[in-house]
């Protein structure tokens, strides 16, 4: 009986399993017989049009722009090409062009250096073309082998012969296999864009300390949105890009955006924010928690919180440049380079001394969207630290949020007359470049007289400082800043005024009246049970015990 | 000496005082680490339990005052200035000569006069002062929607609620006293454990 049961159970499990097992064989579909589907829908290596040696990078966008007749013109018309933007509000021109930076400072006179990040070939001085289409640079942007390269000096061309990059280093750069490039074009990845804004300022991490290569494959820790394991996102993802025009800039700042995401697909002017897609009211934990961390949403940018610390990988990021120092020659007379402990640049003759670090903690200040630049030829107020760019807003503004952002500070050459900063022509071979000939009135007179500036002939040093929004490396929601890191004596927003912070804020006079009170009553009653204590025992000897 | 039992406190009155001398020693504790008066469970959970011990009392309250009305108990708490006086002089002088207390406990009057001033201020003058601002500070996220941002900032609520916090330190310590001037120090603490007053006759 029992036998035949187990026989049975064990024919219909054998029975279930083979059944499994047919399930598991795939059928075959027509798309099997087909061959493999390719990313997009255009294979450019297929394309006989560059199926050839191309000896220059215009050579390629001539041949891009046979298909793809208005890219040329589209990207002349964003920022990228232009390097300028006229700031709505005042009608100042703006963009990498006409302000100052706190690194290199400026790119006139040094345009042969500084083209290497221009999306376009042949700027090297004023004389360039703005209207030639073939000198847009499409590959810089879409080139997916990781191979094309441009390097400081040559004007914004790739490397077309095999060279030495640094001078003297022993290290070779190869020449750009441009069809090969070109073969393979594709959507911008992080590596793209990176190749110029993890580079800002001349070296990994230099500028941002939000941005760096350790972005091309970060981990969740460093960035959650851009995890290379989780999400993935490219910088278009955010940064919208709709007819090459990139959408979240520093000049169209949205600091404050409010209501309920707008979840993507729905093109609006300030995409790249987290708002876009997280709303206003983005934490949906306990009901308690939740409501209290929304509150903060009027006051705080979600990067406050959610962006602990910037430079969060060993590259680092640059915190300072100090520009007196630079000409002044190692002992044996020459130029001399010093690296940091984790060697990172410490000291250039060409440069000065620097300060690098990683892990940093941000500095909080109001922010409302908008920016003042220093252009060039501004005055200034040589009395003061001279802040390079200026964030607009306060807590008394609805628009203002808390932000974080690095802070670079620096000492860069000023006409002590004419009260303005100088433009300095550091880069090149020539007889006046600063860092070729070390002679700083020579490279500052050539620098001026590029610009177009008067200057007196003076020269002095004057400490300044630039601020960087911090809004990249977004950590995992359990790395967040704590609320006690901010709600204490010397916390985090220690800086920060116009606000009632708990746990910061007390009111001296309540605090003491109040503890004096409790203090007082304490003792009353100490005072008065004393006495009931003393005055009973006393009372209670001669009559004994008369307890109930 | 013979002693009359009476209970004076019912089983609905017992429960409330001691759950609400919980949860308002429990508040004063976490209220004063969001000061920043010390540490003890770190900023982020005394808030969270401060809040969640708020909406905990205000249930409790919203029970206690359907029972004060149902069963007419609101009536205790109605003040009078007769033997006020007596009540005054007996603490300051009548207890330490271990002279009668001048007001006999009945189940009708539970709260000797100045009881019934005492906790008459604390219902018409420190808890509206400590959850006036309290409820403010609560739902500051919705003053902006309620326009109540345009007239009220966080700063005067958080003061107006410390006043208030410091108002219920100082009723706390007294009040934890005077437990202990009944005819044994512990005698009034049994009392509202138990229900029953074991009081003397005179």
């Amino acid at each position: 009986m029992n036998l035949k049961k187990l026989a049975l159970a064990a024919s219909l499990l054998a029975s279930l399993v083979a059944f499994g097992a047919r399930a598991e064989v795939a059928v075959p579909s027509l798309g099997d017989k087909l061959p493999k589907v390719a990313k997009g829908t255009a294979d450019h290596s297929k394309f006989k049009e560059l199926q050839k040696t191309f000896k220059s990078g215009p050579e390629v966008t001539k041949v891009c722009l046979s298909c793809h007749t208005d890219a040329a013109q589209q990207v002349q018309h964003t920022k990228h090409w232009t390097w300028e933007v006229v700031d709505p509000a005042t009608g100042k021109k703006l963009g990498k062009k006409n302000i100052i930076n706190n690194y290199c400072t400026t790119p006139i006179s040094n345009e042969k250096d500084c083209m290497a990040c221009h999306a376009g070939y042949g700027w090297k001085d004023k004389t360039f073309d703005f209207t030639r289409e073939e000198n847009v640079d499409c590959l810089i942007c879409h080139d997916s082998t990781g191979t094309y390269r441009k390097l400081p000096g040559d004007a914004g061309h790739p490397v077309y012969e095999r060279k030495e990059f640094p001078a003297g280093s022993g290290k070779f750069v190869e020449a750009v296999d441009l069809a090969k490039v070109a073969q393979g074009v594709a959507m911008p990845s992080r590596a793209n864009c990176g190749s110029c804004h993890f580079f800002g300022a001349g070296g990994d991490g230099t500028k941002h300390g939000d941005l760096d290569s350790s972005l091309k494959k970060p981990g969740k820790h460093l960035d959650v949105h851009m995890d290379a394991k989780g999400l993935n996102f490219s910088c278009v993802k955010c940064h919208k890009t709709v007819d090459h025009f990139v959408s979240g800039s520093r000049y169209e700042f949205a600091a404050s955006r409010t209501g309920p995401p707008v979840a993507r697909g729905k093109y609006d002017d300030e995409p790249a924010s987290c708002q876009s897609c997280h709303g206003d009211k983005p934490h949906h934990e306990n009901p308690l928690l939740m409501e209290r961390l929304n509150v903060h949403t009027d006051k705080l940018a979600c990067q406050t919180c959610h962006i602990p610390e910037y430079a969060r990988d060993s590259i680092g990021t640059e915190k300072s440049w100090d520009w007196s120092t630079a000409t002044k020659m190692g002992p044996d007379g020459k130029p001399m380079v010093v690296k940091d402990s984790a060697g990172r640049r410490a000291f250039d003759s060409k440069k000065g001394n620097f300060a690098w670090d990683s892990f940093l903690v941000p500095e909080y200040r109001w922010f409302n969207g908008k920016v003042e630049f220093k252009t060039v030829g501004e005055k200034i107020d040589p009395t003061k630290v001279v802040e390079i760019n200026h964030f607009e807003g306060s807590a008394s503004d609805p628009a203002a949020r808390i932000w974080p952002f690095k802070i670079h500070r620096g000492k860069q050459a000023y006409d002590p007359e004419l009260k303005n900063l100088l433009v300095v022509h550091t880069a090149g071979e020539d007889d006046t470049a600063l860092w070729h000939n070390f002679d700083w009135p020579k490279a500052i007179g050539k620098g001026m007289e590029t610009a177009g500036l008067p200057w007196s002939g003076k020269y002095d040093f004057v400490a300044t400082e630039m601020s960087w929004p911090i809004t990249h490396m977004v950590a995992p929601k359990g790395d967040a800043v704590r609320c006690a890191q901010c709600h204490k004596n010397e916390g985090r927003l220690a800086g920060i005024g116009g606000i009632w912070l708990p746990g910061r804020d007390r009111n001296g006079l309540v605090d003491t009246v109040g503890w004096v009170v409790v203090a007082l009553t304490l003792l009353g009653t100490l005072i008065h049970g004393g006495i009931r204590v003393c005055v009973l025992c006393r009372k209670k000897k001669p009559e004994g015990m008369k307890q109930p | 000496m013979s002693t009359n039992r009476i209970l004076l406190y019912k089983r609905y009155e017992r429960f409330w005082h001691w759950s609400q001398a919980v949860l308002v020693i429990f508040m004063l504790i976490t209220g004063f680490e969001i000061h920043g008066a010390y540490g003890l469970f770190g900023f982020a959970r005394a808030a969270d339990l401060h809040t969640f011990t708020a909406w905990t009392l205000l249930v409790l309250w919203a029970f206690t005052i359907f029972w004060q009305f149902t069963t007419g108990e609101w009536q205790q708490y109605i003040p009078t200035l007769k033997k006020v006086d007596a009540m005054v002089r007996y603490y300051i002088l009548g207890i330490f000569k271990n002279a009668p207390n001048p007001f006999q406990k009945t189940s009708v009057k539970k709260h000797n006069p100045l009881q019934r001033l005492a906790y008459l201020a604390l219902l018409a003058f420190v808890s509206p002062i400590i959850w006036g601002s309290g409820i403010f500070y609560l739902t500051y996220g919705y003053w902006k929607h309620w326009g109540v941002d345009a007239w009220l900032n966080l700063e005067t609520i958080a003061v107006v609620h410390t006043i208030g916090a410091f108002m219920m330190l100082t009723f706390f310590f007294v009040h934890v006293y005077l437990t202990t001037t009944g005819h044994t120090p512990l005698a009034h603490i049994k009392t509202m454990i138990t229900g029953w007053e074991e009081e003397e006759q005179h």
